[in-house]
C-alpha cells in the first residue's frame, strides 16, 4: 500500500464515520458538526484527486457558509428533540436493508470488476506547473458562459426568494418600527410649532421682604 | 495509485449513508436537508473522480454547477423551515399534513 492509498482510505474512513455519525445523534446541532467533518475529510479527497480548485471552494462555501447557516437555523428554532427521534429504532432495519441493498447494487456495477485500475488504467498526473483554477475557469468563461451567467442569476433569484419568504411585518403596537423615508423627509416646521403670545412679566416680590424685616 | 473504484465505492457509501439517513430521521426536516446535502457531495466526488481519470476538466465545471444549486436550494429550504416553525410551532414532519396529500 502506498502513502497516497493510505491517505485516501484514512480520509475515506473519516468521511463515512463522521457521516454515520451524523445521521444517528440525537442533537441537530451534533448532526450539523459531523456534516463539517465529513464535508472536510471529502474536500481533502477531492484534492488528491487533482481537484483542487474544487477542494477549497468546498470548504469554503460548505464549511463557511452553508453550514454556518444550517447552524443558525438550528440554534434559532426551540425544537422538541425527544418527540422528533421517536420512531428511530422503528424504521431503523428497513433504512438499514433499503440502504445495503443499494449500496450492493451500486458495487456490482462500480466495483473493481468494471472500474478497476487494469481496466481504467492509470490516470494523467500533471506536474506542481499545473494550474486546476486556470483550467476550470477558461471552459467555464467561454464554452459555459449562458451557464454561468444562468447560476448567478439563480443565486440572486435564491437571495430574492429567501428575504421575501422570512420578511415580516408584525402588526404596529407588538413591536416599533422605524420608517426612515419618513425620518429622513423630515422638517423643522413638521416638528416645532411656534406659538406667538405676550411676554408675562412677573412682579418683584423682593421689595416687601425686606418691608418685614 | 488509487483506483477509480476506490472513488466510486467511497461516493455509493456516503450516497447509502444518507438514503438511510432520510429513512431514520424522518420527522426531522434539518436533518432531512443535511442527508440531501450528503447525497449531493457523493455525486459530486463521482464527478470528480470521472473528471480526474478522464483527463477532462467538464466534469469539475459540472460539479461547480452543482454546489451553486445547492447552496440556492440550502438557503430556500431554510427559510421555508423557518416559515413553517414560525407558523406552527414545530418542524415536525407528521405536523405538516394540512394539505392531506
Amino acid at each position: 500500500m502506498t502513502f497516497e492509498q493510505f491517505m485516501f482510505y484514512v480520509l475515506a474512513g473519516v468521511a463515512v464515520i463522521s457521516s454515520l455519525m451524523m445521521i444517528t445523534v440525537k442533537n441537530p446541532v451534533k448532526a450539523a458538526l459531523w456534516l463539517v467533518v465529513t464535508f472536510i475529510a471529502t474536500a481533502a479527497v477531492w484534492i488528491m484527486a487533482e481537484a483542487e480548485f474544487l477542494g477549497l471552494v468546498l470548504i469554503l462555501v460548505y464549511v463557511g457558509a452553508v453550514m454556518v447557516l444550517f447552524l443558525f437555523v438550528v440554534m434559532m428554532l426551540d425544537i422538541n428533540l425527544a418527540k422528533l427521534k421517536e420512531g428511530f429504532t422503528r424504521y431503523l432495519p428497513i433504512g438499514a436493508m433499503a440502504s445495503v441493498a443499494t449500496f450492493a447494487m451500486m458495487y456490482m456495477v462500480l466495483g473493481p470488476a468494471h472500474f478497476g485500475l487494469e481496466i481504467t488504467g492509470a490516470p494523467v498526473t500533471h506536474g506542481p506547473e499545473y494550474s486546476n483554477t486556470a483550467a476550470i475557469a477558461v471552459p467555464l468563461y467561454t464554452v459555459h458562459a449562458y451557464a454561468f451567467i444562468l447560476a448567478a442569476v439563480l443565486l440572486l433569484v435564491g437571495i430574492v426568494a429567501a428575504i421575501a419568504l422570512t420578511l415580516r411585518h408584525r402588526p404596529a403596537g407588538e413591536v416599533l418600527y422605524q420608517d426612515i423615508d419618513k425620518q429622513v423627509k423630515t422638517q423643522a416646521s413638521d416638528r416645532v410649532r411656534i406659538v406667538k403670545m405676550d411676554a408675562v412679566v412677573e412682579k418683584s416680590t423682593a421689595p416687601k421682604e425686606e418691608e418685614d424685616k | 495509485m488509487i483506483a477509480l473504484s476506490d472513488y466510486l465505492i467511497f461516493g455509493a457509501l456516503l450516497f447509502s449513508i444518507s438514503m438511510a439517513g432520510i429513512f431514520l430521521n424522518r420527522k426531522n426536516v434539518i436533518v432531512l436537508l443535511m442527508a440531501i446535502e450528503l447525497m449531493l457531495l457523493a455525486v459530486n466526488t463521482n464527478l470528480v473522480a470521472f473528471s480526474h481519470y478522464l483527463n477532462d476538466v467538464t466534469g469539475q465545471i459540472f460539479v461547480f454547477f452543482i454546489l451553486t444549486v445547492a447552496a440556492a436550494e440550502a438557503a430556500i429550504g431554510l427559510a421555508i423551515i423557518v416559515l413553517v416553525f414560525r407558523n406552527r410551532k414545530s418542524i415536525n414532519v407528521d405536523d405538516l399534513g394540512s394539505l392531506k396529500g
